[in-house]
């Protein structure tokens, strides 16, 4: 955006600071509370790109919502994760994705994903210090193959072959760690994916709702489906029972 | 969120050594925040041309948009006067960017330059967040600075091979594993010489 209003003070980042700070708990006290709490996660595999998110949106101990879209539909062939503050990254990805829409009508070609994150890096770039709270991953399939980039509101910009952010995200590494190869066949990458959101969902409060799954594949993304986490916890408690009872 | 702006990473571990006719570089390649790590496959040494090597430690943001601003200008420079920035020119560039930017919008990033010149031979630069440059036989940034500068003191001396240098640098590491609180399991080594720039395993 060419210009934004911005607060008519002396110093306008330091009151975005100080009244529009995104926070677990250092939040509570100010007029405006933002919604957050989260668990994402996307992984690279021989076949493509699974990306798995939950669907919960939490202002302090409040829950706001359980059905919230965390993974923004860029374009048919680039996918946005969204954790942190649900408002800056609904907003950042879909100005990315005009971003992209413009790039692609200058050059004739789609845009690349290690382009495209790094616009987005860039924009957060520009408003380093003035309090947006953002942690996403792009991730698509372009000319150079599956690609999956990690940006967040510092301006970090990575890329990787797996990532998870959020409050649940500590929770999502310790099983996507342990049961990760490249050489998963699809359905095992899609149950990784929908595990690792599982217990993450399981022990992080602010985690929950509905694990939204979805598959980058060469011919763009396909969602692969939603299951109330609460489900899959009574589906894996029956699999171990039924494991240890053959 | 004031203080945390203001405090200074120094996470990343960064170190370089001269030897005769080379500059090696050696850095971790962990890549966190708080208590998780993104990537244990990060390189911060950027190959900014064919002759020399630019080590930097601080917030990816920074070390990032950094970097890539000095190696643009450094390509207009060629391309406009059809011959390349020495070494020395470089870190001077460098430093001057970094101070006019001190007092706007800093850049934090600690910076190692190392490069080979036909005519000055090896160099080795040492530029620090507050832009103080320094023209050094070696050097270190981060809180590794601490354990490894006594190191480098008791081992380097002029004219080092290279085999000699990757044996300083094997010390450093090892002093690391054993007394540095942060695990950095990986190191990335770069050699810039008069034919190039090669990776060398630790």
């Amino acid at each position: 955006p060419s210009s934004f209003v911005i607060p008519a003070v002396n110093n306008p980042a330091e009151y975005c600071r100080q009244n529009y700070t995104v926070g677990y708990g250092t939040d509570t006290n100010q007029d405006v509370q933002f919604a957050k709490g989260t668990t994402t996660l996307a992984f690279k595999f021989n076949d493509g790109i699974i990306v798995s998110v939950d669907s919960r949106s939490t202002m302090g101990p409040y829950i706001a919502s359980q059905t919230v879209k965390k993974v923004i539909e860029i374009n048919p062939y680039l996918l946005g994760t969204m954790a942190g503050g649900a408002a800056d990254c609904a907003f950042w990805e879909r100005n990315l994705g005009m971003q992209c829409r413009m790039y692609e009508l200058r050059n004739k070609e789609r845009i690349s994903v290690a382009a495209a994150s790094k616009l987005l890096a860039n924009t957060m770039f520009q408003y380093r210090g003035h309090g947006l709270s953002m942690g996403t991953m792009v991730t698509g399939w372009d000319k150079t193959g599956p690609q999956l980039y990690y940006v967040d509101n510092d301006a970090t910009r990575l890329k990787g072959d797996i990532f998870s952010v959020g409050s649940g995200s500590t929770y999502a590494y310790g099983v996507l760690d342990t049961y990760y190869r490249p050489d998963l066949t699809v359905d095992e990458a899609i149950d990784l994916g929908k595990r690792a959101i599982y217990h993450a969902t399981h022990r992080d409060a602010y985690s929950g709702g509905i694990n939204n799954v979805y598959h980058v594949k060469e011919t763009g993304w396909v969602k692969v489906g939603s299951w109330d986490v609460n489900d899959l916890h009574y589906l894996y408690a029956d699999e171990k029972i039924a494991a240890r009872n053959p | 969120e004031n203080s945390k702006r203001a405090i200074i990473q120094k996470m990343d571990t960064i170190l370089a050594l001269k030897g005769d006719g080379f500059v090696m570089m050696a850095a971790d390649c962990s890549s966190a925040r708080s208590i998780l790590v993104f990537s244990q496959t990060q390189d911060k040494i950027k190959v900014l041309d064919d002759s020399k090597l630019l080590g930097q430690s601080g917030p990816q943001c920074d070390t990032a948009n950094f970097s890539e601003y000095i190696q643009k200008n450094m390509t207009l420079y060629e391309l406009n006067n059809n011959m390349k920035l020495s070494t020395h020119a470089t870190a001077h560039y460098m430093r001057r960017e970094l101070a006019t930017a001190l007092r706007k919008g800093p850049y934090q990033t600690n910076i190692l330059l190392g490069g080979y010149d036909e005519k000055a031979g090896e160099s080795l630069y040492f530029i620090d967040v507050y832009s103080a440059l320094v023209k050094v036989n070696f050097g270190v940034h981060g809180h590794a600075s601490n354990f490894l500068l006594s190191v480098f003191d008791r081992e380097w001396k002029e004219g080092l091979s290279v085999d000699q240098a990757l044996d300083v640098v094997r010390k450093c590491v090892a002093e690391l594993r054993t007394r540095f609180l942060i695990a950095q399991p990986n190191f990335i080594i770069k050699v810039v010489d008069a034919n190039g720039v090669r990776l060398v395993e630790l």
